[in-house]
């Protein structure tokens, strides 16, 4: 199949959701919300430091996916990656350890905000060059299928991360080994300070899939049932054996590239215009009080608990001791 | 022991350990088809099956990302580069993951992979088919570099790559692919990264080098010499990263007397960093400044009399040698 498919909302109404899925996805959201507006705070007082790059407005896509994968399955993520790896479960504590660059972080203070990994849980790293996490896992995804198991392999990447090369040999490459790849585009509209529409030559990143014959989906991004319906189905034919898809997750990047940018290439009405009208986290909780699926008591008992989560994490980081400088020369080689 | 060619020695490395590990795979452009292009695969398509010796597209930049993700997901990748120049394609994979990954992320995971370069000077293949690029790499921490220069060394350090849990780039000087020497026949053979070789002692000059070149222009560079009543150690690096200083420097202390020899260009090349370490822990016990002999300051050229020019000369080592006294 190669044709280009429109994920609208979902059939299925609201309330036939378990509480429990609902539940998960809102305190994914929620989580990595509160721990983004933490991150930032701390940042712009001076408490965090190098880049930060911020997920705030897109949470719905990492909620959406990886409320469709286990521990075993694989992702590649992004310089914008804290989202993802929350929402595939890693220890907020160790990930904020990590962003404040202290010793019992991820990767031991060497990775900080823009190279976490957790390899319990799949997580196989966020990834500071742009476009530079396609290759891998469609590498992950070749040692699955080498292997003869059923594990899927999601690479996230941005619309501006499209136009690398590494994209098209991606592609190519798990197109014509069929392999279980999912590749899910965040079209944020904006690549660094660029939009799109400048650098870009197709109206959908998933027209591009037309070129290697491998299905393209685009779905409403901050819409997070839609894209769980949407990452539900293709995530059960990649891992039937049908070979790797991509799903284009319509959204808009609500803050700068990096804590800290000025934006000057964009109006602060047109951000806040977007954000009102389209907060993933807001149109939630609208449509499952609306259907009766959660109660107002169910979402701020969600919401206190990862607010409390965050602040554990947070406590910890600050409390936690900076690697000691004879730690630069320890695993370098095995 | 068996005299076989150092593309065979590559071979019953590959064989070996995929046979011992079902965890090797192979992949690369025209390797299963064609067994290589310099037939060095030969042998495997058919023991191990086009999934395990797999033909790429031509994506330097998705070989060595797919043999990181693979890697990272439990797989000991060996990908092939068909010329040692096509890495330059890469280099994000190359300098960027595959280097960094396992000290970025903690060390959580290890890179097992190994990356085959066929490099060096073959007849007139101009200025991207024929560089020694092994100081660019050298230049990155998390890189392993092999840099055999005989069969036996071929396949020993092969398979010492291939079971490293760091990645490896492996050298392997086109020009060598042909020539014959003795291999051991235990397939517990293998050869230590990061050990030196002498490949013949000596007591005036310690000449270390690596390569193609240690294996013809500094053979003949130790006959001239001795001609002269100049004693030559011939010393064989074999691994570029971590380099055998322990080696060097014990015989530089016995010699008193530098002089290194390698086929890449000269300038910012991996000589200049033995002989800036050489200087720096072992200046008193020299008797003469080091020497340094690599390629010129230039693409390699095409014109046999240029490709000539650029070549290694025996002659003018020794010359140089010799006013070391």
């Amino acid at each position: 199949m190669s044709a280009l498919a429109i994920h609208k909302e979902p059939t299925v109404p609201v309330r036939k959701y378990s509480k429990k899925l609902l539940t998960e996805l809102y305190g994914k959201m929620v989580t990595i919300r509160l721990f983004e507006q933490t991150v930032e705070s701390h940042f712009l007082a001076g408490e965090i430091p190098g880049f930060v790059h911020l997920y705030i407005g897109e949470e719905a896509i990492a909620a959406g996916i990886m409320a469709n994968l286990t521990n075993r399955d694989y992702i590649e993520s992004t310089h914008r990656g804290h989202g993802h790896t929350i929402a595939k479960g890693a220890d907020l504590k160790r990930m904020m350890a990590e962003i404040f660059g202290k010793a019992t972080g991820y990767c031991k203070g060497k990775g900080g905000s823009m190279h976490i990994a957790d390899f319990s849980i799949g997580m196989l790293g966020a990834n500071g060059i742009v476009g530079g996490g396609y290759t891998l896992a469609v590498g992950a995804g070749l040692a699955t299928k080498l292997s003869g198991e059923d594990k899927v392999s999601v690479v996230f990447f941005g619309d501006g991360a499209s136009n690398r090369g590494t994209f098209h040999e991606a592609l190519n490459m798990a197109a014509i080994w069929q392999l279980p790849v999912l590749f899910v585009c965040e079209m944020n509209q904006w690549a660094s300070t660029t939009p799109y529409r400048t650098t870009t030559s197709v109206e959908n990143i998933a027209d591009r899939c037309q070129g290697y014959s491998i299905p393209g989906y685009v779905v409403d991004g901050n819409d997070v049932l839609a894209v769980y319906e949407a990452a539900k189905d293709i995530v059960a034919d990649i891992r039937a054996g049908k070979g790797p898809a991509l799903l284009e997750c319509k959204t808009y990047r609500i803050k700068g590239h990096f804590v800290g940018d000025p934006e000057k290439y964009r109006t602060k009405e047109e951000v806040q215009h977007e954000f009102e009208t389209n907060n993933p986290i807001t149109r939630f909780e609208e449509k499952v009080l609306k259907a009766g699926a959660l109660t107002q008591a169910d979402l701020d008992a969600v919401y206190k608990q990862a607010e409390q989560e965050i602040a554990e994490a947070l406590k910890f980081a600050k409390e936690s001791p900076e690697p000691s400088p004879e730690a630069i020369y320890e695993d370098l080689y095995v | 022991m068996k005299t076989i060619t150092f593309s065979q020695a590559t071979q019953e490395a590959m064989i070996e350990e995929m046979e011992r590990d079902p965890s090797v795979f192979v992949m690369g452009e025209d390797i299963a088809r064609q067994g290589g292009i310099f037939g060095q695969f030969k042998e495997l398509p058919g023991r191990f099956g086009t999934d395990r010796v797999r033909d790429t597209p031509i994506s330097e930049t998705a070989i060595v990302g797919a043999a990181v993700g693979a890697a990272l997901a439990g797989m000991r990748p060996v990908a092939d580069m068909h010329f040692a120049d096509f890495m330059l394609v890469c280099g994000d994979e190359v300098f960027n993951q595959m280097a960094k990954v396992h000290y970025m992320f903690g060390a959580q995971k290890t890179v097992p992979m190994v990356l085959r370069a066929p490099d060096g000077l073959i007849s007139q293949a101009a200025a991207q088919h024929s560089q020694m690029v092994e100081g660019i790499f050298a230049h990155i921490p998390g890189l392993k570099i092999v840099s055999p220069s005989n069969p036996a060394d071929a396949k020993g350090l092969l398979k010492s790559a291939i079971r490293d849990d760091n990645p490896v780039i492996y050298f392997e000087h086109k020009a060598l692919f042909s020539t014959k020497g003795e291999v051991p026949e235990d397939s517990d053979f293998y050869v230590p990264i990061g050990k030196g070789r002498i490949d013949k002692v000596g007591t005036d000059v310690t000449v270390v080098s690596w390569s193609h070149c240690l294996h013809t222009t500094c053979q003949e560079v130790v006959k001239l010499a001795e001609k002269e009543g100049i004693s030559v150690e011939l010393i064989d690096l074999r691994t570029i990263v971590p380099w055998d200083k322990e080696m060097v420097l014990e015989s530089v202390t016995k010699t008193s007397r530098l002089c290194i020899v390698h086929e890449a260009v000269k300038h910012g090349g991996f000589g200049g960093e033995i002989a800036a370490t050489v200087a720096e822990e072992a200046i008193g016990m020299l008797d003469a400044p080091i020497l340094r002999f690599g390629a010129p300051f230039t693409p390699v050229p095409f014109a046999r009399t240029l490709e000539q020019a650029y070549r290694l000369s025996p002659e003018k080592i020794v010359a140089g040698i010799r006013k070391m006294f």
